[in-house]
């Protein structure tokens, strides 16, 4: 039996509707799930006080300030090597072998799975090198992570600039890093900044690598070779040991939360660049 | 212009930066992993029993494991994410789709124990009292494995839906086509490499996951037999074992991440490849 | 540019303050023992403000290699004996624990044989009605291999044979309790001192796992819980070694549900 097309085309709308909107619902529904069940439990004496108690009691101020510093670690690590890998070769590259080899590289390192890092940040930062389960340890893996996205990103933004921009700053004179900096930058800022901001959701989010390398000590992390636990491993271990579901809960909203508002303000960022070049 | 000349150097230095890191990566893995080859030969890990205590090796079950998780993913993230993203791309107005793309992208920011536990929580005893077996199966890990990697292929789909030249639209739609008819026999084949690229993108993401899939996959150690038996992925053998792994235990580790290693960045290199090669 | 170099001193900054090394204890190891050695770290830090004591997990087989690589200055094992790797170490005794054969709480089975319990963790007997239970098969769930749990129930309860090859392995305490607590089915064991209403307790050649039972020996299913250290120990650990030996620390682990060494 042949539908009629229109007939046809009726169906295919709504079923691809229906699709998208119930993808949509998935997302709503985790959120709410753990916001639900969360909530509650959050109050300021949670977010301010020490753990307690195996993460019965208390609160996760040591986790709060752990995925700060690992992330920190990370993001400063990267986003210098990042940008101007991205500057190298948006900017100052004319093709050829090496570029080939860099692209090559960045590609590869993009698709290593979060547990391979987890392996490589042990052997090297915590055994070979001997900083041990440690922010620092942590902060290094993670950087070497995101860093092929900060890397795309970047080399993004900078592309998006206009030839003309450089066609001035050359014909009044300046050198090529002359040119660079003062006039394909600024122009490029709020995309290089979106790309490390969307490296900072994907850090905080990360467990497997930052359980490897950064450990999973309960104490407020006093230096950077201090054993940290993040918001995300603490969630992991009070989940699957059953010791507190509702602190459980209550970290993940914390979690999600802080991602959702790491996203936002990069999207809000993205915006105001499309609308600032209408 | 010596100041110039030392700043690309400067810069051609960092550039060579991610290089570095994948160097040192493979460096690692393949020196603490390859020994291992020397005493189980080539195809020795291929073995179907993994008992490290009595020095067997064989990564079969995980490779299983794997496969049929990662297939379960696709086969229930494709054809949805493609049909998202032809949704988005062709039917939606504008202001919807810019609305709705970047809430779908927040499928990806949600870490995945997150999904993990969600999983053990409320899919697994759905899936043990209807379906039956443990709950904790290769099922679950897939739907949940096919939601973690939804933002992948409806965002790398649309890009592809949206390439494919508006001419191509335009000219179906005069011959007296609908959008829909449009959509499935012009656009979306057009658009069909860009399509596999996504695909492929996904199931690197998929075979990368490790956290989720160590919550609610079971993790038993012989050869899955049913889509509701327990598995353990490459990944999640890796997660489990590698603390404390010594001697000849650490290199098949290694070894394993090897073969991971290496599938992933063929996967990678194909996509590449595929996206150079356009209309 | 200047983005960056501001970075940088904040960077070297806060590592300048780092405290030196001799300050930090770190302890990795057995999974069962984790909780216990945080709530020790907790009360030893409310008297001793300029250490720091990281506890770790991972399994006791990570105790005994991060002793020795030096990862972490006290490995903590929780098995029967201690294996041959772990020749060149001192070790102590600071607890002991006892392990809980665990069912689902509507399960009909409330004791079983040492017998029984090898053969239907071996996978021998497979069907809930064999041991005098409803018709449906036993899902076994178990330990991961590294564990001391693990090993222990290996060697105390397999008398080191098989465990059964369609068992799931979870890598923790706390998932083991979840896994049976949420599965009428499944069977699984865990420490003694974790077992609450979540999970029903089977008796074991009809005794009944308790602490009382394993300290008088009627209860054989238990083993002591080490810590190991290289024989050159900085002072800080020593010293928080100690504490877990003193009266004060042994009585933290009683009231916690472990049975203490003295």
């Amino acid at each position: 039996m042949r539908l009629g097309p229109r007939i046809a085309e009726l169906f295919a709308k709504i079923f691809l509707f229906g699709i998208t909107l119930f993808i949509v619902g998935i997302l709503l529904f985790i959120i709410l799930f753990i916001l639900k069940n969360g909530a509650a439990h959050i109050s300021w004496k949670f977010i301010t006080m020490p753990i307690e108690d195996m993460g019965r009691s208390g609160g996760i101020l040591a986790t709060i300030v752990g995925t700060g510093l690992i992330v920190l670690v990370a993001i400063v690590v990267a986003t210098p090597l990042g940008v101007s890998s991205a500057i190298y070769l948006a900017e100052y590259t004319k093709g050829g072998r090496i570029t080939e080899v860099i692209r090559f590289g960045i590609n590869c390192l993009s698709a290593v799975p979060s547990i391979i890092f987890g392996l490589f940040g042990f052997i090297l930062f915590v055994e070979t090198l001997g900083f041990g389960w440690s922010i620092l340890s942590g902060g290094l893996s993670l950087a070497a992570m995101v860093l092929p996205t900060i890397i795309s990103t970047a080399e993004e933004a900078l592309r998006s600039v206009p030839i003309s921009y450089r066609e001035v700053a050359r014909s009044l004179g300046a050198t090529r890093w002359q040119t660079v900096s003062k006039a394909v930058i600024p122009y490029a800022l709020p995309g290089i900044l979106t790309g490390i901001i969307l490296s900072i959701g994907r850090a905080v989010g990360e467990t497997a690598v930052v359980i490897f390398t950064a450990g999973t000590a309960t104490q407020m992390p006093r230096s950077l070779l201090d054993s940290a636990r993040t918001m995300a491993v603490h969630f992991y271990v009070l989940a699957r040991e059953g010791i507190s579901l509702d602190n459980a809960y209550a970290t993940a909203t914390l979690l999600i939360c802080t991602i959702l508002i790491v996203n936002a303000s990069a999207y809000m960022l993205m915006h105001r660049l499309m609308r600032g070049r209408r | 212009m010596k100041g110039d000349r030392l700043i690309s150097g400067a810069l051609l230095v960092s550039a060579f930066s991610s290089i570095t890191v994948l160097t040192l990566i493979a460096v690692f893995m393949f020196k603490e992993g390859a020994p291992i080859f020397a005493k189980t030969g080539l195809f020795g890990m291929f073995g179907q029993e993994w008992d490290p205590l009595h020095q067997k090796f064989g990564i079969l079950p995980f490779i299983v494991g794997s496969i049929w998780i990662t297939f379960g993913a696709l086969v229930i993230g494709v054809p949805t994410g493609v049909l998202a993203a032809t949704y988005l791309a062709v039917f939606a107005k504008k202001k919807v789709s810019a609305v709705l793309k970047p809430v779908i992208e927040l499928l990806a920011g949600i870490p995945s124990v997150v999904y993990g536990f969600i999983g053990v929580i409320w899919l697994a005893p759905i899936i043990r009292t209807r379906l039956g077996g443990a709950g904790l199966s290769i099922l679950a890990a897939s739907i949940v494995l096919a939601i973690m990697i939804l933002p992948t292929i409806i965002g790398v789909s649309m890009d592809a839906i949206n390439a494919v030249p508006k001419s191509f639209r335009e000219g179906s739609l005069a011959l007296g086509a609908t959008e829909w008819q449009t959509a499935w026999r012009v656009t979306l084949p057009a658009a069909r490499s860009g399509i596999l690229i996504s695909i492929i993108l996904g199931m690197g993401r998929a075979i990368g996951e490790t956290m989720a899939v160590i919550m609610i996959a079971g993790n038993s150690t012989i050869i899955p037999k049913s889509i509701l038996d327990p598995a353990r992925t490459l990944t999640a053998n890796i997660a489990i074992e590698m603390g404390y792994a010594v001697g000849d235990h650490r290199r098949a580790l290694f070894a394993t991440a090897i073969i991971l290693f290496l599938f992933i960045v063929i996967l990678n290199s194909i996509a590449l490849k595929l996206s150079r090669r356009k209309f | 540019m200047r983005k960056i170099l501001i970075a940088v001193s904040l960077l070297s900054l806060l590592i300048s303050c780092s405290k030196s090394s001799s300050r930090i204890v770190t302890l990795a190891g057995s999974t069962a023992f984790q909780p216990y050695a945080e709530k020790l770290a907790e009360a030893y830090l409310k008297k001793n403000k300029d250490v720091t004591i990281n506890v770790q997990g991972g399994g006791s087989a990570v105790g005994i290699q991060a002793a020795i690589s030096g990862s972490a200055d006290i490995g903590m094992a929780d098995l029967v004996e201690l294996p041959p790797e772990a020749a060149g170490l001192d070790s102590v005794i600071v607890a002991s624990d006892g392990l809980a054969v665990i069912v689902h709480p509507t399960n009909r089975v409330d004791r079983l044989s040492s017998n029984e319990v090898k053969d239907i963790f071996t996978g021998s007997i497979a069907n809930w009605k064999e041991v005098g239970g409803d018709d449906a098969p036993i899902r076994v769930v178990s330990r991961e291999e590294g564990s001391g749990t693990r090993r222990s129930f290996d060697e105390l309860a397999l008398k080191n044979a098989k465990i059964s090859p369609l068992a799931i392995f979870q890598n923790s305490n706390g998932t083991v309790k979840e896994a049976v607590a949420s599965d009428p089915q499944a069977i699984g064991y865990i420490s003694i001192s974790l077992v609450d209403k979540k999970v029903k307790p089977l008796l074991y050649n009809g005794v009944a796992p308790t602490n009382e039972n394993v300290k008088n020996g009627a209860y054989p299913l238990k083993r002591p819980i080490f810590l190991l250290t290289k024989k050159e120990l900085k002072p800080a650990a020593r010293a928080f070694i100690d504490f877990v030996l003193s009266d004060e620390g042994q009585r933290i682990l009683e009231n916690e549900g472990l049975i203490p060494a003295r």
